[in-house]
């Protein structure tokens, strides 16, 4: 028995696209998104009492007063969530908290990944600082994740290394897991292929229609050993959102309620490099307690969906969050078939693999497919019983986590 | 901002902190702070990560150490760095403890393992601001 006072209720997720053509302003795609909840759920507007939300580009600092505002809501609950792609996860049990201590009672969680809108005077590909007699001084760029910032210990210690964005990091993960376990290649790449084979039965998937073979991802280019183009993420736009309430107010909502059951959150570390034990992420941590709050075990789960922006990430989660012991990932993937018609269903929306990495909104993916499975809204993917699932929201260099329990009321 | 050498790459900005580090470094020397409580600790910062005190001194490290892990970046992530792929990135533990990142140079590809030992060794860089050169490390293989 886990806690039972808050619980998802409404989703809405929208279809991932390489290009974005739907030019929109920030807030307008929260105010979207929470019109679309509202639909959704069944519940009123004027039951919402809360929100949170990365940020908005419109308003770079008072974001949430913006929102508020923006979105005529007397909030009284109204967060700013910095958890990479851990973040929508962390916004889900922020909210649960803040319910069970009566603080809200719903609360809109809201992860828009569009472009920034036109005409905006800040690129979204980066800018370079003045030019001197040999060329510019000085470079900004997404890729750098903030970590170009003046006195940052990434700018003055890892960037100079060439230690930038997060594939050669999860790259020095695998490395380092098959030297020590040996661990082959063929085994990640099979995370890979089903998980494609889960988006062929996703509609929305950005790889939907596409099915890959082993042999296909084993040939795709290095993109950083050991990782290969098909290990990695598309990344992509889209969004998505998902309406948490009381439990007393889930009730009158339109769906079977997925209250949230446990949960936890742990990080010990923003750089690879200083990762205290590149094999023991603070997942461990994070997921054991979620576990514990739940009053469950792994093997109680009837799905897994876990933050998959490079298939080592999978394998290294299923370990610390206790589905296989440490070491012993790689067997656990050869001997179960994470198909959505498998014997271990994993990531069944096709995971970020299969259905795109749309920014903030690819950790809120995995959310939105279990609460699917668990409202039996899976379609042709549908699990045949899911009354529990588990979550977990990986950020940064598996830096950020946080674990869910969800359970069907 | 990332600084940028003459030639586009990225070079580190050393801040009133970190700057010790650089200095000993154009004279190719590896230095730690090291805590009079709990040692050694890098990257350079201003309070010890273990006590927060503030009881450190720099002192001289050996420049030894083995990979901890690596990888070859075959498209150079870094936009700043894109010319100069593949590259081998490794995570190197230092025999004083801490681990420090940096390109493993001296050495074909195919012979960098888990585990092998290096030293460290700097390179040096004419900042396209005209600033001051700026040392980068690196580690080769040793015997």
């Amino acid at each position: 028995m886990g806690r039972r006072a808050a619980a998802i209720v409404g989703l809405t997720e929208w279809k991932p696209q390489r290009r974005w053509d739907e030019p929109m302003f920030g807030l307008d795609a929260l105010a979207r998104l929470g019109a679309e909840l509202v639909e959704d759920s069944g519940l009123d507007k004027s039951d919402i009492d809360g929100f949170a939300i990365v940020g908005v580009p419109e308003a770079p600092v008072l974001a949430p007063s913006a929102v508020a505002e923006h979105l005529g809501m007397r909030s009284r609950f109204n967060e700013r969530v910095d958890l990479g792609g851990a973040t929508p996860a962390g916004m889900v049990w922020r909210a649960a908290a803040a319910i069970e201590m009566g603080v809200c009672q719903a609360v809109l969680v809201l992860c828009p990944a569009i472009p920034p809108p036109p005409q905006g005077r800040e690129g979204s590909q980066g800018r370079e600082g003045p030019k001197g007699r040999d060329g510019p001084k000085t470079s900004s760029r997404p890729i750098y994740m903030g970590g170009d910032a003046w006195g940052s210990p990434q700018a003055q210690f890892e960037v100079p290394a060439g230690l930038v964005g997060a594939t050669p990091s999860y790259a020095m993960i695998a490395r380092l897991y098959m030297d020590t376990y040996g661990l082959d290649e063929e085994t990640l790449a099979k995370i890979a292929v089903e998980s494609r084979y889960n988006a062929q039965a996703n509609p929305d998937a950005i790889f939907h229609g596409r099915p890959i073979t082993l042999q296909e991802v084993m040939a795709s280019p290095m993109i950083a050993d050991p990782l290969k183009l098909l290990e990695v993420v598309m990344p992509c736009f889209g969004g998505g959102a998902v309406l948490v309430a009381s439990a007393e107010l889930a009730r009158r909502g339109r769906h079977r309620p997925a209250l949230i059951s446990g949960f936890g959150e742990e990080m010990t570390h923003r750089s690879l490099t200083s990762m205290p034990d590149l094999l023991d992420s603070p997942i461990s941590g994070a997921a054991a307690r979620a576990f514990e709050m739940a009053g469950a075990t792994p093997s109680a789960m009837d799905t897994a969906q876990i933050y998959d922006c490079y298939t080592i990430t999978v394998l290294r989660s299923l370990e610390d969050a206790g589905f296989c012991r440490r070491g012993e990932g790689g067997a656990f993937v050869r001997e179960h078939d994470f198909r959505y018609d498998g014997d271990f269903p994993l990531n069944t929306n096709g995971g970020q693999l299969g259905f795109g990495q749309a920014g903030i909104a690819g950790g809120l993916t995995h959310v939105i497919e279990a609460v699917r499975q668990i409202q039996g809204r899976a379609g042709g993917r549908q699990l045949r019983r899911c009354d529990r699932a588990f979550v977990n929201g990986n950020g940064g260099m598996m830096s950020e986590q946080v674990s869910l329990v969800l359970e069907g009321a | 901002m990332v600084r940028l050498a003459r030639d586009g790459r990225s070079i580190p900005d050393p801040t009133p902190v970190t700057a010790p580090f650089f200095e000993a470094a154009l004279d190719g020397r590896l230095v730690l702070q090291t805590c009079s409580r709990d040692g050694p600790f890098f990257y350079p910062r201003g309070r010890c990560p273990h006590c927060w005190g503030a009881d450190w001194r720099w002192t001289d490290a050996s420049g030894r150490g083995t990979i901890y892990s690596f990888t070859i970046d075959r498209l150079g992530h870094d936009p700043a760095q894109k010319d100069l792929a593949p590259f081998v990135i490794a995570i190197v533990t230092l025999e004083e403890g801490p681990r420090a990142v940096a390109q493993i140079v001296d050495c074909p590809f195919e012979e960098v393992r888990t585990g092998m030992p290096v030293e460290a060794v700097f390179d040096i860089f004419q900042p396209a601001d005209g600033g001051e050169p700026v040392p980068v490390l690196r580690f080769r293989p040793r015997a």
